[in-house]
């Protein structure tokens, strides 16, 4: 090794230590901001020792690499000012150029060198440049999902999972072949368009209430295959960093099907949200409407208030009337809680993001299994937003589609009050037994209007 | 189950070693190493996260992923032939995008999670 390798190992190892170092420091809210600045200054290290690597050819080569890191930052500076309620379409984009920034190194590596790498280096290439194209497209269709410039629902034909297989065995084939014979470069051209159609086919039929699940997913896919790009290129901070995110999105993929009591299967095959449109109505009775002024009574003079948010709360952009009138409550005396389902929004943590921009303090913030042992002594649960997460039946029906799942239990709760837009079914097309219950009291209207009304309302009490 | 058996599979392909090629075995097996104590060292640092911070703990692992970017400077500016300079090129600006929006916008959302004290002293300036 020559001292200019020495001087780049060294960074890289610095960069790997910052990097698990600043992801350590996430265990708590307290340490996550020094930490993360941490892992900034660990990337930073490598990208400068990496700026004097050998291999770099003149100032040529040094135009090129400030051109594309010039353009990126005029493109990521902007990405990271985006609101809090575009969070998830904005992490949807940022897998998708993780990965196809694996899947062009992977492909440039093999126009460079691609006659003299060996078998094993052939091997991780291909897995790294299908993983890359393949999440590089269906991140692009999960951002398009998310941000309603396509239809969210599941878009399901006859046939599908027999087309989807096909691709996915074609691609694997192509794979597996192009591995006996690397002279053949048709083969991995067409893998690479495999990969890029799969991606696509692998996504549209997932319904939006999922896509917790699928961006924890696709974060694991960009991971493991710039963790592949490590192997191609010997490098261990690639592996390493790769690794890490890869793991963590496999970690919050399996937590985040926990908390829908859902295999991974399931909701990657399942169209759930299409299938059981027609087995809902098996629940009747009627639902009760109150009014803005009884609800305003009911809050004003309650011990404790917790709020359930849903995605409701983030399309309405409630998130800061919430937090004025749980301040208004506040200064009554009221205890005010929130409680947070794991799969509630679009991402995981989705809700906690919103509700610490709009103020709330992170103790105010409850989990999903802090906040069910305090329902039964509190005055008033009030919904916003959220449906199946609340869902009475995933705990009593076992005939449910979503029999299982574990819900915050508002029912529980001495009354309820669900903010609602309008008398139709949720996203999943469920039938939502607690609307009708006793406890239950509904309130119309849009999310944002209504709070502020309800803080008016409090201030005249 | 799917992704085990894609892991398996990086496993599979990296341990065929018999023909290792231009990969010294030394080398490939520490690669291995390095592989397997990443997802040991990572499924206990990232299981203690709690769900109140997933969703920065998702766009830091992202920006962090954008590690990347070192393989891309190196393709680009090695400046071989115009396809790996563009594609180098390419993948240089798509990991940059990654490692700044990344990194700042996780600073941006772990700022907003703040002590009770604190909102308070600062609502009252």
């Amino acid at each position: 090794m020559t001292d200019t390798n020495y001087f780049l190992e060294a960074t890289y190892l610095i960069a790997s230590i910052l990097f698990v170092m600043g992801l350590k420091s996430l265990s708590h809210p307290d340490t996550a901001r020094r930490g993360m600045l941490m892992a900034a200054a660990g990337m930073a290290a490598a990208v400068l020792g990496t700026l004097f690597h050998p291999a770099i050819n003149g100032w040529q080569g040094y135009v090129w690499i400030m051109t594309g890191l010039a353009i990126g930052s005029a493109i990521g500076i902007p990405m990271a000012m985006v609101p809090m309620t575009a969070m998830p379409q904005r992490t949807a984009l940022s897998h998708a150029f993780g990965a196809l920034a694996a899947a062009l190194v992977g492909v440039a590596e093999f126009s460079l060198r691609g006659h003299s790498l060996g078998p094993v280096k052939v091997g991780a290439l291909g897995f790294e440049v299908m993983l890359g194209s393949l999440t590089f497209t269906g991140s692009l269709i999960a951002a398009a999902k998310l941000q309603e410039m396509m239809r969210g629902t599941p878009i399901q034909f006859k046939g599908q999972h027999i087309v989807n297989l096909g691709i996915f065995l074609t691609m694997i084939g192509l794979f597996v072949s192009w591995q006996l014979n690397t002279g053949a470069i048709w083969m991995f051209y067409s893998m690479i368009g495999c990969a890029l159609v799969f991606g696509v086919a692998l996504v549209i039929p997932i319904g939006s209430a999922d896509m917790p699940v699928v961006m924890s997913l696709l974060n694991s896919y960009a991971g493991l295959s710039s963790a592949s790009t490590g192997f191609v290129l010997s490098n261990n901070v690639l592996i390493i960093a790769g690794t890490l995110d890869g793991f963590s999105g496999f970690i919050l993929s399996i937590l985040m099907c926990k908390a829908m009591n859902r295999s991974m299967s399931n909701v990657l095959f399942g169209g759930f949200g299409a299938i059981i449109a027609e087995e809902g109505g098996a629940v009747g009775g009627t639902m009760r409407e109150v009014t803005l002024d009884d609800v305003a009574v009911q809050l004003a003079y309650a011990n404790q208030v917790v709020f359930v948010p849903g995605y409701g709360m983030a399309t309405a952009q409630a998130q800061h009337a919430v937090r004025e009138l749980g301040n208004l409550l506040e200064e009554r005396g009221v205890s005010v809680k929130y409680g947070i389902h794991p799969v509630a929004g679009r991402m995981p943590g989705h809700m906690n993001v919103l509700l610490a921009e709009a103020n709330v303090p992170y103790s105010s913030l409850y989990e999903m299994d802090q906040i069910n042992p305090e329902l039964p002594t509190t005055d008033v649960a009030v919904v916003i937003g959220a449906n199946d997460v609340v869902n009475p039946d995933a705990r009593d029906n076992p005939k449910s589609p979503i029999a299982g799942m574990p819900i915050i239990e508002v029912d529980r709760a001495r009354s309820v009050v669900v903010l609602k837009r309008g008398k139709g079914k949720g996203f999943s097309g469920l039938e939502n037994p607690l609307f009708f219950k006793s406890v239950t009291g509904m309130l119309y209207g849009d999310a944002k209007t209504s709070l502020t009304n309800l803080a008016q309302a409090v201030q005249k009490v | 189950m799917n992704y085990l058996l894609f892991t398996a599979l990086v496993f599979v392909v990296g341990t065929d070693a018999e023909n290792a090629g231009h990969i010294p075995p030394a080398v490939l097996i520490a690669s291995l190493y390095v592989f397997a104590l990443a997802a040991f060292l990572g499924y206990q640092v990232i299981s203690r996260v709690p769900p109140l911070l997933h969703t920065p703990l998702m766009s830091a692992t992202n920006a962090i992923s954008g590690i990347s970017l070192i393989g891309s400077i190196v393709i680009a500016g090695e400046h071989a032939n115009r396809l790996s300079t563009i594609l180098g090129t390419v993948a240089v600006t798509s990991a940059m995008i990654n490692v700044t929006g990344g990194f700042l916008i996780t600073d941006r959302m772990l700022k907003m999670f703040r002590k009770k004290e604190n909102i308070k002293a600062e609502e009252k300036k």
